[in-house]
């Protein structure tokens, strides 16, 4: 969105001068929100002593897997300067798609009672499908991202609701339930899950000339495909990654909820963004670092935590966690000194 | 014409590249009508026509960016590979496009090795930053490879590009407009480094308005004008005014030597004066006046920092001490919108960034400043707009479809004098231009200098930053400036060498 500016920023000074110290700088904007994490965790011991606890971290944590994998997903696509509202539908039908199939019609399923052993699988092949649909019409249709996004977070939502009767499901099959339940070494193994994903985000972001090419793509696509990166062919794979990454969600929260609810995944995608934005994700694509949008994801968390522990009342907690979020972007948007265009 | 032909026939043997009878239409506008160029191996050829006459369309088909509606590519006698195949296009041609391809968000060092980081597996950061500072050293270009491409000046960009491109170890080329943004030192180590490369076999095709630059380097040249091939020849079968008429299709002096103007009295009121500017690192101790009516010209190699000064007089940079005053009065320094309140007009130099809304139409983009003006209470009345917009498209020769053609859509030349439009429309009392006629044809620079003339003689006090002579010689004085610091004040009358010798920080007598 530079170019619709008439007027210039100020060129960086000092690009060309010895000592600038520009890497330090760089990987600095990485760290940004350690200090911010180290700070919410002192306050959080200061308000409860039950927050260090084992319990209460790991519980922290389990509950921002899903939101993790939404905001791993978006911030993917984010650097590759494309859109993605429907994750928000996508973590709710995928599973409940998934879960139709296989149950019985008595507990609103579909009745087609497909082997219960695929489920897993046709979840994350929804997720998929969605994923590669919002490419075809991205790409293929030149349409803008996010009205075709917006478009589908509807529609799937829709969905679901016409293939559940808008009810919810509780009557999953085990293998369903599993990785959102399971525990591996003390530790719930959707924390095991989304920690690798990322670590596996950051390297192939990082170190890998295809994870690379999302970044070229996303700070300018006409010199990327100059380059000889296939730039259709690359977004159309972040894109099913997307899909996959928040029909994985959909398990892990199926899981750890015991069910399927019909609003399942409704309303968290402000939330992604806003994890993604503070974790330094540039909505202009290009631009952020996949650990910085994991920082983000703890922030929230954190907050979210430190607010229930404090006993802030039920029916106060929205606005006021709404408002930390609008207050830890501004905090971002001033400490990382760049415009979050 | 059937010179590609010919060619093709000629003892050099099979060409290296060759566009055969290629066509290509963007909707009503003819970019390419059955127009075709062979380049033998091991020269340097250079393309040359008009603002618009086809040569950057040319370029992306002959790169496989674009299909050709009709005609055939060829390399070394072999037809082209698919359009798809990017790998197989890279390892015939490698080309510095004239739009920018390096992306802002990443660091030189990956602008450099873009999608070629590593082999199959892990990029190794430090050897990509050392490959890279190795390389960059070749061109003399002083940047940190680790830094942000985005943070780079334009020349600085430029020669990232030009080091990109030279370094693939393709056998075969293509420059489009590589000089443009240049100065002097920086064309002569490019130079020296085409020849070397042509020496080891390396076949260039080289694009550029500075026609001595094309007898200078090239060895045959060919002619294109309005979408068709002209002429294929030697470059010393080719007076410069002959290449010039092929070019505009009549005869004709290429460019007046600068205009005669009154001299401007002394009483004239200062509308610029910069007093005791300084910016570490770029420029210190700068006194500068202008008057009404004077044309000032400010000339300097790449390091001399006279982009930094002017775009702290622009208010794109706060100085570290000295004071700007425009008109009178003393905007508050580093803010754009106080200088542009003060009356100053600014030509940027980094117009794609900077000067222009690529998707709004040329209309829109040409009358912005004056966008108040054209009707009551803010409502910009179309007719009025599409009227100044036509005039202004007649005044600097600007080749379009019509007003409502997005500016995106030009060629670079074009878009180049719907920025000059721009700055011009709301007359300024105080004008600072960066490198105005960069990118413009022969033809187009003299009307294009012709309305900076007439700017001045409307009563703007006009400072041209540029090394470029031809942008200087209706100057009423010429300003050098030698690392950071304005040396030598030259009046008119001036000779080339005079003040070459002088932007070389050369002594003289
Ligand atoms: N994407 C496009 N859409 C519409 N018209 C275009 C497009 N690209 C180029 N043109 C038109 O094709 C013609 C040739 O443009 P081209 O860029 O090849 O000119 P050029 O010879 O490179 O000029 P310059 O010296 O200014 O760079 C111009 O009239 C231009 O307006
Ligand atoms: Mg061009």
């Amino acid at each position: 969105m530079t170019g619709t500016e008439t007027i210039a920023k100020p060129p960086t000074s000092g690009g060309t001068r010895p000592g600038g110290g520009r890497l330090p700088l760089a990987r600095l904007r990485d760290f940004a929100l350690v200090p911010a994490i180290l700070l919410l965790v002192v306050v959080g011991a200061l308000i409860d002593p039950v927050f260090l606890s084992s319990a209460n971290i790991t519980n922290v944590l389990q509950q921002q897997t899903e939101l993790a994998l939404l905001v791993l997903a978006e911030a993917i696509i984010l650097i590759a300067g494309k859109f993605d509202l429907s994750l928000e539908s996508t973590i709710g039908l995928a599973p409940a798609l998934a879960v139709a199939l296989v149950i019985p019609a008595a507990s609103n399923g579909l009745g087609t009672e497909l082997p219960a052993g695929l489920a897993i699988v046709l979840c994350l092949l929804t997720g998929l499908a969605i994923g590669a649909f919002n490419g075809l019409l991205i790409l293929r249709f030149k349409l803008s991202a996010f009205i075709v996004t917006l478009g589908m977070l509807i529609v799937l939502r829709g969905l679901q609701i016409g293939i559940t009767g808008g009810q919810n499901l509780f009557d999953i099959p085990p293998s369903v339930l599993y990785l959102g339940s399971a525990v591996w070494l003390g530790v719930p193994a959707s924390i095991w899950i989304s920690g690798t994903l990322f670590v596996v985000g950051i390297v192939a972001l990082g170190y890998f000339r295809h994870g690379r090419s999302v970044y070229a793509i996303g700070g300018n696509t006409d010199a990327a495909r100059a380059a000889g990166i296939r730039t259709d062919r690359v977004v159309w794979v972040v894109l099913m990654i997307g899909g996959l990454l928040a029909a994985l969600a959909g398990l892990l929260m199926t899981g750890r909820l015991g069910s399927v609810a019909a609003a399942q995944g409704d309303g968290m995608i402000f939330t992604v963004f806003a994890a993604a934005v503070i974790g330094g994700i540039s909505l202009d694509g290009g631009k952020g670092t996949l650990f910085g949008a994991l920082c983000g994801v703890i922030v929230l968390g954190l907050i979210n935590n430190i607010l229930t522990l404090a006993g802030v009342s039920a029916q106060w907690i929205q606005a006021i966690y709404g408002a930390i979020i609008l207050v830890a972007l501004i905090l971002a948007r001033l400490t990382s000194g760049k415009a979050q265009d | 014409m059937t010179s590609q032909e010919q060619n093709a026939g000629s003892a050099a043997g099979i060409p290296a590249a060759e566009a055969r009878d290629v066509s290509k239409r963007y909707g009503a506008t003819v970019a390419l009508h059955s127009a075709g160029i062979a380049v033998r191996a091991g020269e340097t050829h250079a393309l040359v026509g008009r603002n618009g006459a086809g040569k950057s369309t040319l370029v992306s088909i002959l790169t496989g960016l674009q299909r050709p509606d009709g005609g055939e590519i060829r390399f070394d006698g072999a037809p082209a590979p698919a359009l798809a195949d990017r790998d197989a296009w890279r390892q015939r041609v490698a080309c510095v496009y004239q739009k920018s391809t390096i992306i802002p968000t990443l660091t030189v060092a990956e602008n450099l090795f873009l999608n070629r980081q590593s082999g199959r597996g892990l990029i190794d950061w430090r050897g990509l930053r050392r490959r890279a500072a190795d390389l960059l050293a070749g061109y003399g270009v002083d940047v940190d490879p680790a830094a942000l491409a985005g943070s780079l000046t334009v020349e600085q960009r430029q020669l990232v590009e030009i080091a990109r491109a030279l370094s693939f170890g393709a056998r075969f080329i293509i420059l489009d407009e590589p000089t443009a943004q240049l100065d002097a030192a920086a064309i002569d180590r490019l130079f020296d480094r085409m020849r070397e490369l042509q020496s080891s076999g390396v076949t260039f095709l080289f694009i550029s308005h500075h026609l001595q630059e094309v007898y200078e380097v090239c060895q045959r040249v060919t002619v294109l004008r309005d979408a068709r091939h002209i002429l294929t020849e030697p470059v010393e079968a080719l007076s410069r005014d002959e290449l010039v008429a092929a070019m505009t299709g009549e005869t004709g002096r290429a460019l007046a030597e600068g205009v005669s103007r009154p001299p401007v009295p002394a009483t004239a009121p200062v509308v610029l004066d910069v007093r005791g500017l300084r910016l570490a690192g770029y420029y210190d101790g700068v006194d500068l006046t202008v008057r009404a009516g004077e044309l000032v010209g400010l000339i300097g190699s790449g390091s001399s920092g006279k982009v930094a000064l002017a775009e702290t007089i622009a208010g794109l940079r706060r100085a570290d001490a000295g004071t700007v005053t425009i008109a009178g009065s003393t905007p508050k320094p580093g803010q754009v919108p106080a200088a542009i309140a003060a009356g100053l007009g600014y030509l940027p130099q980094d117009r794609h960034r900077e000067g222009l809304v690529p998707l709004l139409s040329v209309a829109e983009n040409a009358t912005m400043p004056i966008a108040g003006r054209l009707g009551p209470a803010g409502i910009i009345a179309p007719a009025r707009q599409q009227a100044t917009a036509e005039r202004m498209i007649r005044t600097y020769d600007i080749k379009t479809d019509g007003p409502r053609q997005p500016v995106s859509d030009l060629s670079g030349g074009n878009a180049q004098k719907v920025v000059l439009a721009r700055a011009l429309a709301n007359d300024p009392k105080a004008l600072v231009m960066v490198s105005p006629t960069a990118g413009v044809d022969v033809r187009s620079k003299a009307s294009l200098l012709g309305a900076v003339n007439e700017a001045a003689a409307g009563g703007a006090g006009v400072l041209v930053v540029s090394d470029e002579l031809d942008d200087l010689r209706s100057c009423d004085r010429v300003l050098v400036m030698f690392h950071g610091e304005v040396i030598r004040d030259v009046p008119r009358g001036w000779t080339d060498a005079d003040l070459v010798s002088a932007v070389e920080g050369v002594e003289q007598q």
